[in-house]
């Protein structure tokens, strides 16, 4: 079967969705909604997994290499004779990739939500929400145009905004979704700024011809982005930083991750979905995307290289001191993101050195199971315990068997325990950062100890521990909650057998990874150390995790309130945009501008009143005034006129 | 197709309003009148795309033209480009909108129906006047009736606003007046005599003097109605007194009328001048656009931030004619349309939420999207084109100017791209701070749990109105090829004079 034929149903099946369940959800499909919006999203799945299947196996090659094959496109909105805004299916390795992981997860999340969300009173509103989020995201990631991928962009952030003020009347959750939008908006600044300088340079909106011309040395586009220059530093590296730093802003990088921990005010589902599979790694996807381009310039891969590294790091920290669990996964989630993005940054194009590529794509497909099982499974403590805080948890595991198996196996799998999927992508990322930068690794290797700490913290302390006391407790949840955690499950024990590097490349070629079990070695013994230590504070309740928090005093303070940088946030925008910019235009506006139109305004009815006082209906004064002008008259034509 | 048309059925309408007795009669009738005129417009469409897939190639199109008053040369010549088919539709999609809002109006209702319908025969006149004497009259034709709509049927301090709006636009058609005099006798058809036709004058050479002294007035004058910085003082107070159809009306259409001024007389007929003074243009719409956003944050009162946001967004208008490329003009006139069915639904939401609470005032709202679901929503999508958001109108309209803006290769234009650019993150902040404070959040009042959602007629309205914003922002492309050859004879003009430097 021919691509075009059946490829745009994938994305529009969600849109029809949203459309329908957006319109009539509240009459017509009280009931059905949930569905409604699985069925239609099942049948996108199958479509993208028939696709993968005819692309990796049957015709996506020629002459061994991964072919681009974009069946559908047209113009959408052309403003000059080079450039428009088109609408396009790109295929390629990641787009189908990506394909499978959004549909993927995107239905267990669906399919989770029948009976997460039962009984909820916007039910089919949240249905509606959910579709319209697949539809934007698989539109953002099949886009062949760098507008395109824009306009999702745009379209994923509001889906995320909706979805977090999901419970509308919640002070925090309008609060987080207000700041998530916002700060994501920020970021976007700088990747529209970079989208303009990149169109005006390559003289194209198309991602292919833009990759084209801007790689080829030869070109006059390329020779004219790398030679101009502001401020010293080249416009080519200009415009992919301000690209990236859209990227960094979805992607919850350091310093513009923090929306996403407050985003967990969400319905948990939705955090599995969007703020921990698929939305959130739209930013390591759009590098990835014009990776080609960012190969080419140095400081920019450095960039990337180093706020991905920071935001492992600090984020790691950050994870082993928080208290609610959807916080630290959030944590866990930028952290894990950071490990894409710094795989990235140190690879290249082309063979072994593009292992760096070929890991972070495979660490986003393994990280999309097992940290949307995580949510999931936490979802399904929260639904039990109607808290998020660790406090109130302990000793689930009898109450929740699959909930506590599936659990265990993601642990396993985001720790780096082989066999488990995370093992095998960041083992590859760990590889690659080893061959490029020692720093690097160094601190991709302590956060990779770290990782396993938090999140066997968070496991013991929510199944081992000491029992709570459990209130109005009715089972473990629905057979729709258990259905999707156990096919996650399955997905996070398995994936990583996948040899990735056979499908997905830097150069369209084939990648072979070896296993180098000496390499293998330390990764998995720092994993062990964390694992260990983590056994050993929180299996049984005792009062170590006091006595470390104490013994590690202000590091451990700070990272308990996140290193302050949400006050410092707070402090620039309330105090320096409020009210040295925002207040003094108001008052401008209001005093000065418009003070001057009244100024204006009274001076005329002043004048007018001097007027009125000379017409005052006397002859006399007429005569005098006429005789005045003819005098003054007389003046200037005998002496000034000549 | 009769261009006058265009004139009569407004009109008629007007009289035939003048004839009725009750609301119930008066609002049929009005009903009945804008609908048709509403299918009227469509119609047009129509035509004018039948006529250019068959290849008529020509300036303006459905021409007419007759001699009004010969001794000063005054005709009445009317005729269509693209732009002016898109003008023609916002209005009649806005007016539309804003008799079915102003249903239930009691007071004086025949009159305010009059009313409302007579401004809009100014605006139809003025979309498709060819001739600078008639667009002057029909611009004069759209203020009185203004003044009357806030001083009689406003809220608030309505006889300053009404005042303070007559007196700055009537300042703004005396500076208009001025340079279109100028023009005038700065017209020379060849055997010595002058004239007003737009046609004609944009084909001849104005001497580059007489543009230098006579553009300001015309492009300021234009301006004041297009909430050129710093004369858009009149846009806060006179929205925000004014009855929701009669804001609706001001910020759909009033105000396109200062764009499509600046573009149709100023930069059209006077590209010398435009070209020389393009940087001032350019400098005061960014002052417009970021000011008026910041100015916009701090507002608490609903009306206000739409005004003050429509200041904003208007600068994007004058910023799109001042980059004088292609695209940004082809921009410039997508965010009239954009911007003109967006603050009409913006501001037919608040005058939605205002009836049943009577109150603007962001602070004791709240909540309102459990009691009022579809008024929310729409708000709630207003918003979103407001900020723009990619699916609706505002996101294409803005895209265009930026990227129109952007052709220019010196640091200048992108530089002031950037801080125009910048505003989208501004833009965000008030919109979603007014939709958390309004929609969202726990109900402000217990009285407010009682009040009912939307009647059919403002649901009508409002879907109408968000079936333009969507249908711009799904698919761009239409409004893009209406609106593309319009104006690149525009730029044809202006690409003239730069040549020849």
């Amino acid at each position: 079967m021919n691509y075009s034929s059946y490829i745009a149903l994938i994305p529009l099946l969600p849109l029809a969705g949203f459309v329908l369940l957006g319109l009539f959800g509240k009459k017509i499909f009280r009931q059905s909604s949930g569905i409604i919006g699985v069925l239609l999203l099942l049948v996108s799945t199958a479509l993208a997994i028939y696709t993968a299947y005819h692309y990796f196996f049957v015709d996506g090659k020629v002459n061994d290499v991964y072919q681009t094959i974009i069946p559908v496109k047209y113009s959408w909105l052309q403003f000059s004779s080079g450039t428009s805004i088109d609408m396009g299916i790109t295929l390629d390795p990641i787009s189908v990739m990506m394909l499978i992981v959004v549909t993927f997860v995107s239905l267990m999340v669906h399919i989770f939500s029948l009976g997460y969300m039962k009984g909820e009173e916007r039910f089919s509103t949240y249905y509606s929400f959910l579709s319209l989020f697949t539809f934007s995201m698989l539109g953002l990631v099949i886009a062949s145009n760098i507008f395109q991928i824009y306009i999702f962009w745009e379209l994923v952030g509001v889906s995320s905004y909706l979805l977090i003020g999901f419970y509308y009347d919640r002070p925090s959750a309008v609060a987080a979704s207000k700041k998530a939008f916002i700060v994501t908006r920020f970021a976007d600044l700088g990747f529209l700024i970079g989208i303009l300088i990149l169109a005006f340079e390559g003289g194209t909106l198309d991602f292919n011809t833009l990759i084209q011309r801007l790689t080829d040395t030869q070109s006059s586009q390329f020779i004219s982005i790398t030679t101009a220059s502001f401020l010293g530093v080249s416009v080519l590296t200009w415009a992919l930083t301000l690209v990236f730093i859209g990227g960094a802003g979805k992607s919850a990088m350091f310093p513009l991750h923090i929306w996403l921990p407050d985003a967990m005010e969400g319905p948990t589902p939705v955090s599995a979905l969007i703020h921990a599979a698929t939305m959130v790694v739209a930013g390591v996807y759009l590098v990835a995307r014009l990776f080609p381009i960012f190969s080419i310039n140095v400081s920019a891969l450095h960039v990337v290289t180093w706020v991905g590294a920071i935001s492992a790091f600090l984020a790691a920290i950050i994870a082993c001191t928080q208290t609610d669990i959807k916080r630290v996964l959030a944590y866990s989630t930028m952290s894990q993101i950071g490990y894409m993005m710094f795989a990235l940054g140190v690879a290249k194009i082309g063979g072994e050195a593009g292992l760096g590529y070929t890991a972070s794509m495979f660490h986003l497909f393994t990280h999309a199971f097992f940290k949307s099982l995580l949510f999931l499974g936490a979802g399904a403590v929260i639904h039990v315990v109607h808290s998020n805080e660790m406090k109130d948890m302990g000793g689930l595991r009898k109450f929740m068997p699959i909930t506590h198996i599936t659990f265990l196996i993601a642990c396993l799998a985001i720790s780096g325990v082989p066999p488990f999927a995370g093992f095998f992508s960041k083992e590859e990322i760990l590889l690659a950062a080893f061959n490029s930068n020692k720093i690097v690794y160094g601190i991709a290797l302590f956060t990779s100890g770290l990782t396993a700490f938090y999140m066997f913290r968070l496991y013991f302390s929510i199944f081992w521990n000491k029992p709570k006391e459990l209130h109005d407790h009715h089972g473990e949840g629905t057979f729709s909650m258990k259905l999707p955690l156990v096919l996650l499950g399955i997905g996070s024990a398995l994936v990583g057998f996948i040899p990735f590097g056979k499908y997905v490349s830097s150069d369209g070629g084939m990648l072979e990874s070896p296993f180098h079990l000496n390499f293998s070695i330390v990764p998995v013994a720092f994993a062990l150390i964390g694992i260990l230590l983590a056994l050993w504070m929180y299996k049984n309740e005792s009062s170590r995790p006091q006595w470390a928090a104490a013994a590690f005093g202000g590091l451990y303070r700070s990272a308990y309130k996140k290193f302050y940088i949400d006050e410092i946030y707070l402090f620039v925008t309330k105090k320096i945009v409020f009210n040295l910019i925002g207040r003094p235009a108001a008052w401008i506006d209001k005093n000065i501008v418009d003070g001057t139109m009244n100024g204006i305004a009274s001076a005329t009815a002043t004048i007018s009143g001097w007027i009125k006082g000379i017409q005052s209906g006397k002859v006399q004064s007429y005569a005098l005034y006429f005789f005045a002008g003819i005098v003054v008259l007389a003046i200037i034509v005998l002496y000034i006129w000549k | 197709m009769n261009l006058n048309l265009l004139l009569l059925i407004p009109l008629l309408t007007a009289v035939a309003i003048l004839c009725c007795k009750g609301l119930k009669q008066v609002r049929t009738v009005s009903f009945i009148g804008t609908a048709l005129q509403l299918v009227l417009s469509f119609v047009l469409l129509y035509w004018y795309w039948q006529e250019r897939s068959a290849g008529n190639n020509a300036a303006f199109l459905f021409e007419n033209n007759f001699t009004w008053y010969a001794p000063l040369h005054i005709n009445y010549h009317i005729g269509v480009d693209g732009i002016s088919v898109a003008m023609i539709l916002l209005t009649s999609f806005v007016v539309f909108a804003g008799v079915l809002i102003s249903w239930k109006i009691e007071k004086l209702s025949k009159e305010f129906f009059f009313l409302l319908l007579f401004l809009s025969v100014g605006a139809y006149g003025f979309f498709i006047s060819l001739d600078l004497f008639t667009l002057f009259f029909f611009l004069e034709l759209a203020v009185i009736p203004k003044f009357l709509l806030i001083g009689i049927w406003g809220s608030g301090k309505k006889e300053y606003s009404a005042m303070k709006l007559a007196l700055m636009l009537m300042g703004g058609s005396a500076l208009v007046f001025v340079g279109l005099a100028g023009l005038f006798f700065n017209t020379n058809t060849g055997d010595g005599s002058h004239t007003f036709d737009i046609i004609q004058i944009a084909q001849m050479h104005i001497p580059v003097a007489a543009q230098k002294l006579f553009f300001p007035f015309a492009f300021i004058g234009f301006g004041i109605f297009g909430a050129l910085f710093p004369f858009h003082t009149w846009v806060p107070d006179g929205h925000s007194s004014a009855p929701t159809a009669a804001s609706m009306f001001l910020a759909g259409i009033s105000m396109k009328l200062g764009g499509y001024g600046c573009l149709r007389v100023a930069t059209y007929l006077m590209p010398d001048a435009a070209h020389q003074y393009s940087w001032i243009i350019i400098v005061l719409s960014c002052i417009a656009i970021l000011y008026g956003a910041f100015a916009t944050m701090m507002q608490t009162d609903l009306k206000y931030i739409n005004a003050y946001s429509s200041v904003s967004h208007c600068g994007f208008v004058l910023l799109g004619i001042g980059m004088l490329t292609r695209t940004a003009i082809t921009g410039a006139v997508m965010q009239m349309v954009s911007h003109g069915l967006m603050t009409a639904l913006f501001f037919a939401c608040i005058g939605m939420i205002y009836d049943r609470t009577h109150t603007r005032q962001m602070a004791q709202l709240g909540g309102l999207l459990k009691v009022m679901p579809f008024i929310s929503t729409v708000f709630v999508i207003a918003g979103l084109c407001s900020l723009g958001l990619p699916g609706f109108s505002g996101f294409v309209a803005e895209i265009t100017v930026f990227m129109g803006s952007w052709e220019h290769a010196e640091l200048f234009y992108k530089i002031t791209t950037i801080i125009a650019c910048a505003s989208i993150v501004v833009t965000a902040v008030y919109i979603l701070r007014a939709v958390g404070k309004a929609i969202m959040g726990p109900l402000a009042s217990k009285e407010y749990s009682l009040l009912p959602d939307a009647g059919w007629n403002e649901k009508l309205a409002a879907g109408l109105l968000i079936i333009g914003i969507v249908a711009i922002g799904v698919a761009p492309f239409w409004l893009n090829h209406l609106v593309g050859p319009g104006a690149e004879a525009i730029m044809k003009n202006i690409s003239n004079v730069a040549i020849i430097k």
